[in-house]
């Protein structure tokens, strides 16, 4: 397995310094180096008896986010932001209203069977953190059963929340929390394939 | 007469704690209660501060004020706490008629805050004859917490004092973080942040060594850890099965189990006794807590009414008391409840997130401030709250140290 998709992130922190220590001369926090790859857990545990996780369990983070040729896959954010779908207050179901983004979303991916698909849960400011960080989870897997419904292979696809803490827009009427509660779907794409471009989010 | 003293007690014990007395009486043990404590209820202990000044006056202030006691005159007080901060602190306490309570003590350490603190502490246990929550493992007691822009984004974790004091940052990674959860008895944090691969991972940072590691990396997203009262387990949310459940694993993230399988699981934490982890989920259409062995087994529901839609729960370590936010439409109340869900919650602030002190009676929680947070620490018998300084546009999520 390649680790340099974590070696970016490690240097920037180690060339960036040291931990910040306040005033008053407490100094019991040192750097805070993050950990390479080595040290990751290993992909996956047995399962608990009881629990089956055969229905639709995601891909593991190694298997996601590298390509076939061992490199890390790249990001295009681009690609489906005109598909991003959105979501009544405290709800994770699909509105029927947003049935032909995630079918625009299915057809990207079954025209390019190279391709992966992250899905990313959001939420408004409204409800408390931790909750919102379920519910944003829970956003991005409604569409991702809907994809396997359709057909799209569960392995190639993968949840993650930012709960309230990535909001779309700034602004606190309902218009503008009404656009953070939403699913961004991110195509990504193996390194060596001649489409995709890093977009903005 | 015996009976009417039954229910009045009965009444009490739901509401409050009370100590006893026992006093004599015909053939059998009549028990009077000598010092009731009710949720929201009990009015603060008056005491005067006498010969203190600057920034010691101000830490004696905050640990007493977020224990239950209020700042009166001397003739008016219950207790008078003299003393000088001129070179080392020196206190005593003593009560209205003049009797010692705490005879005169000094103080030596790093800083006059420090010595403050142990001051505080010493004088809640002269007075209430329990432990304060001033000091810790021989140093000021502490917290962490979240800090971010006020419109969200990355942040970092920090640590402080137990009234926001000494702020430092624990990571400066520059990434989204959340869910701070101290392991107790140790200098040591789980949280989670989006660091590596711009993905919810759950970390178990040492603070003291520096050393981190990873011990929640799986696809779908892992968040909302919360360490076992004894540290050596963790609990989290993992949707790594297909939707967000209710997991537990050793502290290094070895031996993990699902607990839950059921359709809206979010923020767990443990009971003190380690029997029991206590999470937010939805039953029958309706937004409750429950709770689950964490060796796995049937889900209990722990209902919450009239308070609705409950979330990000927080057992006291004494085990009685389950504290929770409740969410109406756009407001949010820190609520109160037995941990046996023999009684309705009581709302004792307006605010979220709790997390308990280790008296078991005082509180940290985030509170709106405009769109961002404040961190406030709270009393649950006189409600009486504090506010910690911001250091970041918005501070929450704290958790008290163990």
């Amino acid at each position: 397995m390649k680790i340099t998709k974590l070696i970016y992130p490690l240097a920037l922190v180690l060339a960036c310094g040291i931990a910040v220590t306040g005033c008053g001369g407490h100094k019991v926090v040192k750097p805070t180096p993050l950990p390479g790859r080595a040290a990751l857990p290993p992909p996956d545990v047995p399962p608990t008896p009881g629990f089956n996780p055969g229905e639709n369990p995601q891909p593991t983070p190694d298997s996601f986010f590298t390509g076939p040729d061992g490199k890390p896959m790249k990001m295009d954010r681009a690609r489906l932001a005109g598909n991003t779908i959105h979501f009544t207050y405290d709800s994770a179901a699909i509105k029927r209203t947003e049935h032909s983004n995630i079918e625009a979303v299915a057809q990207a991916l079954s025209s390019d069977p190279s391709a992966k698909l992250l899905i990313e849960g959001n939420c408004d400011e409204r409800g408390t953190e931790e909750y919102n960080r379920a519910l944003g989870e829970r956003r991005a897997g409604a569409a991702r059963k809907e994809l396997i419904k359709m057909g799209i292979s569960a392995n190639r696809i993968m949840t993650k929340s930012f709960g309230k803490d990535k909001p779309a827009t700034d602004g606190h009427d309902e218009a503008a929390r009404a656009q953070n509660r939403r699913d961004d779907f991110v195509i990504l794409l193996p390194t060596s394939s001649a489409g995709g471009n890093q977009g903005g989010s | 007469m015996k009976n009417c003293l039954n229910i009045g007690l009965s009444a009490l014990l739901i509401f409050g704690t009370v100590n006893f007395v026992r006093g004599q009486g015909d053939s059998e043990t009549i028990i009077i209660p000598r010092h009731v404590n009710t949720i929201g209820g009990t009015k603060p202990t008056p005491v005067a501060l006498d010969g203190f000044s600057g920034e010691v006056a101000e830490a004696l202030k905050f640990d007493l004020y977020v224990q239950g006691f209020s700042f009166v005159s001397p003739a008016q007080a219950q207790y008078i706490i003299s003393g000088s901060n001129a070179g080392n602190i020196a206190g005593k306490v003593t009560d209205s008629a003049k009797r010692p309570i705490m005879p005169p003590k000094s103080y030596t350490g790093a800083s006059p805050r420090t010595q403050a603190h142990a001051l505080a502490n010493d004088i809640v246990q002269a007075i209430t004859g329990k432990p304060g929550i001033s000091t810790q493992r021989g140093t000021t007691a502490r917290i962490a917490f979240k800090a971010q822009p006020s419109g969200g984004g990355a942040g970092e974790i920090y640590m402080a004092d137990l009234d926001g004091k000494n702020a430092q940052a624990v990571t400066s990674d520059h990434a989204i973080v959340a869910a701070p959860s101290w392991v107790p008895g140790r200098l040591a944090l789980c949280y989670n942040s989006y660091a590596i691969e711009d993905s919810p991972y759950i970390f178990f940072h040492d603070l003291k060594s520096g050393d981190r590691k990873i011990i929640a990396r799986y696809g779908g997203s892992c968040i909302s850890p919360s360490v076992s009262p004894n540290g050596d387990r963790v609990t989290m949310v993992l949707s790594k099965n297909g939707r967000p459940n209710v997991f537990v694993a050793d502290i290094d993230g070895s031996h993990l189990l699902q607990l839950t399988d059921s359709e809206e699981d979010s923020s767990p934490c443990w009971s003190p006794d380690g029997r029991w982890i206590c999470f937010a989920t939805k039953v029958n259409e309706r937004r409750v807590l429950a709770k689950v062995s964490p060796g796995g087994g049937e889900v209990q529901k722990i209902p919450t009414s009239p308070q609705p839609n409950p979330s990000e729960p927080d057992w006291s370590p004494d085990g009685k008391w389950i504290a929770f936010t409740s969410q109406s439409g756009n407001y949010f109340n820190v609520c109160v409840m037995p941990a046996d869900g023999s009684a309705a919650p009581i709302v004792v602030a307006a605010g979220e997130d709790p997390s308990w002190a280790p008296n078991s009676r005082t509180l940290i929680f985030a509170r709106r401030d405009g769109y961002a947070y404040t961190l406030s620490v709270l009393d649950v018998f006189t409600k009486q709250s504090k506010d910690i300084a911001r250091i970041s546009g918005s501070d929450s999520e704290p958790s008290w140290a163990k």
